[in-house]
């Protein structure tokens, strides 16, 4: 009985703590690391290496708040997510951001409670199928299975584009990504849809890539970017600045190489923290850009690294090039 | 209670206001703890409520179920659920839940059927004298029910998936059924005018049947003359209604499927996420209703036996009439546990994607809308109310089943 009446207070207690909540940047400062959502495996977005070390665009942006937070790009804690799974982990608080190729939209910035705090890869839904099909568009898919991952936006564009242009299909959903390319590969269905970055990272996987097309048809618009919680403004600026940091970096021209050369351009000094006290107003040390720029590089550098031309997947910067240079990426300045 | 403080506040007449006498009451402690446990129990959860509203309300999370009745707006796999509730990507999030909870359901009682047929015929093996009957069974047995569930289900998937040929290449069962990696395609009847009048001849042979079932075990309590009233059964159940069907000239049409240029179209699918889904969850949960059938029938004493074939029963009568009733009464109650396992257990499927309660509803909405505890609250409901109907039933069973006072 005693011990009956022990343990109900403990868990009075504990139930009662769960409702205090501190600010996100104290809490990751006093564990010592970043939990930051991500996928299951996606090649070039966020993977796992066989040594367990993740790399990816998405990654660098987790490894750019832990640079920026902790001065160490290394102490991020990755959590693998099903697409499913994604939101509930970050408003339960399991982590403490979310970079999973996760689309920006007006229901889940609204009403999830949760906040995009930029966009890190602009993206679009296609669609792949076997060129063995001989197959040149999608508007000739009337009467094909889909292969489709649950939980996505891609479900909805799916269903939209279908009515739109009066194309009949059957929806096959998996679970995870790596279910729904086995069906793919073992013919359950003719294609497989999914952002376009994704296509190309699925199709760099294959045995022989050339079996493979993506079709020219882009469906929907799928701003890609980190997510935060609601309501804690300063961890918001934080991660929504680490990425504007990235991309500054990249229209001012310094990388990781040339970081530490001092130079006489204004407003490289102050993206630097040698000027300015910008880092006051986010509650981070002056160095916190340096430091992103230094252990994670440039925008150009993190593409160019993990899904770049010149990488298995093969994707040209298209209208992620910088704005100055025929693309649509654009930070806010650092002022 | 009442009686308890009334007798304590009647001894406190005598001795005055007497506490000692009820803290050293053992009735009186035992209440005492027990409202104290109440207590505490029902504060935990209201604490624990209250917390999670306000958390979800700081979080600026939605709550409510006014999600229900938004457009769902994401195809569902073309399955029974679809047929039975009508359903497009412009139906409500509500009408979603229904797709699902008809897709478990399906799942839930063609797996219970199966499995019980699978574990019967199992069970009654694994006691056979043959040798090699009784091993077989035997290493079945152990072989499913020592893999996990769910890399089974995984297992028939993938095997169901990549074992079968491409459309193009449809095994055809003369041109009727196909059969290929993206499921099972059998002819979709299409009733018409006048088919009404062959169901109602189908369910009056079934009534009828039944009585003719009655009026010859009478006549065999009476007389002791045994009648086999099956070809009277099978005239009455399927005749009848076949001489209807001729008699108005066919009302029924049939649906086959073709080869379109990526599937096969129209027709009825069976797809593979059920075929493998519901073939798993038998196979697995047969192998515990045979166990639960053999100990039933071990628990038959021997004489039981003895004693048939001492009055010239031939073993197939004996186990019929002597000892699989008997059995049946120890064998019920683990049974009930293994359909229950079975309902549950069905909510695995989300990994291949079958479209039942938990990936539609608990799955993709739960994506799309966001409100987990809503949601989940709902999904569990089903579960909860699904299994306690499958026990009530059973228990219903059970107790019919049980030994008459004699």
């Amino acid at each position: 009985m005693k011990q009956l009446l022990k343990l109900t207070a403990a868990s009075l207690l504990v139930v009662g703590a769960l409702g205090v909540q501190a600010s996100t940047l104290s809490d990751v400062q006093a564990k010592g690391h970043v939990s930051c959502g991500v996928s299951k495996g996606l090649a070039g977005f966020s993977s796992a290496d066989s040594s367990g070390t993740w790399t990816g665009v998405d990654v660098d942006v987790c490894r750019a708040v832990a640079a920026a937070t902790l001065g160490d790009a290394t102490k991020v804690k990755f959590v693998p997510l099903t697409a499913k799974e994604r939101f509930t982990a970050l408003q339960s608080g399991e982590i403490d951001m979310l970079s999973r190729n996760t689309t920006w939209t007006i229901t889940r910035d609204a009403s999830l409670g949760l906040n995009f705090a930029g966009v890190n890869y602009y993206d679009g839904q296609g669609f792949m199928v076997k060129s063995s099909l001989g197959v040149s568009s999608a508007m000739e898919l009337g009467g094909a299975a889909i292969c489709i991952q649950a939980g996505t936006t891609t479900e909805l564009n799916l269903a939209d584009w279908g009515k739109a242009n009066g194309i009949d299909y059957n929806s096959v959903v998996s679970d995870t990504n790596a279910q729904t390319l086995s069906n793919y590969d073992a013919g359950r269905c003719d294609v497989l849809t999914t952002d376009a970055s994704g296509l190309y990272s699925m199709r760099a996987g294959a045995n022989d890539p050339s079996e493979h097309v993506v079709l020219p048809e882009i469906i929907s618009k799928e701003p890609l970017g980190p997510v935060v919680r609601q309501g804690d403004d300063q961890w918001f600026n934080i991660v929504r600045w680490s990425l504007n940091a990235m991309i500054t970096a990249e229209e001012i021209g310094v990388t990781s190489a040339t970081v530490d050369m001092v130079s006489n351009n204004p407003e490289r000094e102050r993206l630097m923290g040698r000027s300015g006290s910008t880092h006051e107003y986010v509650g981070l040390t002056s160095d916190w850009t340096y430091q992103i720029v230094k252990q994670v590089g440039n925008y150009s550098e993190s593409f160019e690294r993990n899904i770049g031309i010149n990488t298995p997947i093969g994707i040209a910067r298209g209208v992620n090039a910088l704005w100055s240079q025929g693309g649509i990426l654009y930070s806010p300045p650092f002022r | 209670m009442k009686k308890l403080i009334l007798d304590s506040l009647g001894k406190s007449k005598h001795r005055g206001l007497n506490f000692r006498d009820l803290l050293y009451n053992n009735e009186a402690r035992a209440f005492f703890f027990q409202v104290i446990t109440f207590v505490l129990v029902v504060g935990l959860f209201y604490t624990a409520i209250g917390n999670l509203f306000e958390n979800i309300e700081e979080r600026g999370i939605n709550t409510g179920f006014s999600f229900l009745n938004n457009r769902a707006g994401f195809d569902i796999l073309p399955f029974l659920g679809n047929i039975v509730v009508d359903y497009t990507p412009e139906s409500s999030n509500l009408t979603v839940f229904y797709v699902g909870l008809v897709n478990t359901l399906v799942v839930a009682f063609i797996g219970i059927i199966l499995s019980t047929l699978i574990g019967l015929l199992i069970g009654i093996a694994r006691l056979s004298n043959n040798y090699l009957i009784s091993k077989l069974a035997g290493g079945y047995i152990e072989l499913f029910r020592n893999i996990p569930i769910l890399l089974q289900i995984l297992f028939w998937y993938n095997l169901f998936i990549n074992v079968f040929p491409h459309p193009k290449q449809s095994l055809a069962f003369f041109d009727i059924a196909f059969l290929n990696q993206r499921g099972l395609y059998l002819p979709k009847p299409i009733p018409e005018d006048g088919f009404l009048f062959v169901a109602l001849a189908f369910i009056i042979g079934i009534i009828a049947a039944y009585f003719v079932k009655k009026f010859f075990k009478r006549k065999h309590e009476l007389t002791g003359s045994h009648t086999s009233t099956w070809p009277y059964t099978l005239g009455l159940v399927v005749g009848f209604p076949v001489i209807v069907y001729l008699l108005i000239g066919s009302p029924l049409q049939f649906d086959y499927a073709v080869l379109g240029k990526f599937n096969l179209k129209g027709g009825m699918a069976v797809v593979p996420e059920f075929l493998a889904l519901t073939f798993a969850l038998s196979v697995y949960t047969a192998t515990y209703i045979a166990e639960a059938i053999r100990s039933g029938i071990e628990a038959v004493d021997k004489g039981q036996k003895e004693a048939a074939a001492a009055i010239g029963l031939s073993p197939i009568q004996s186990l019929k009439l002597i000892v699989l009733p008997q059995a049946l009464r120890v064998a019920i109650p683990p049974t009930i546990n293994q359909y229950l396992n079975l309902t549950k257990n069905s909510s695995l499927a989300t990994v291949i994607g079958y479209p039942e309660l938990m990936s539609t509803f608990g799955g993709t909405v739960l994506n799309q809308v966001g409100q987990a505890v809503e949601i989940l609250a709902m999904a569990m409901l089903v579960y909860l109310v699904i299994s306690l109907f499958i026990s009530l039933l059973l228990n219903y069973v059970n107790k019919k089943m049980e030994i008459q006072g004699r």
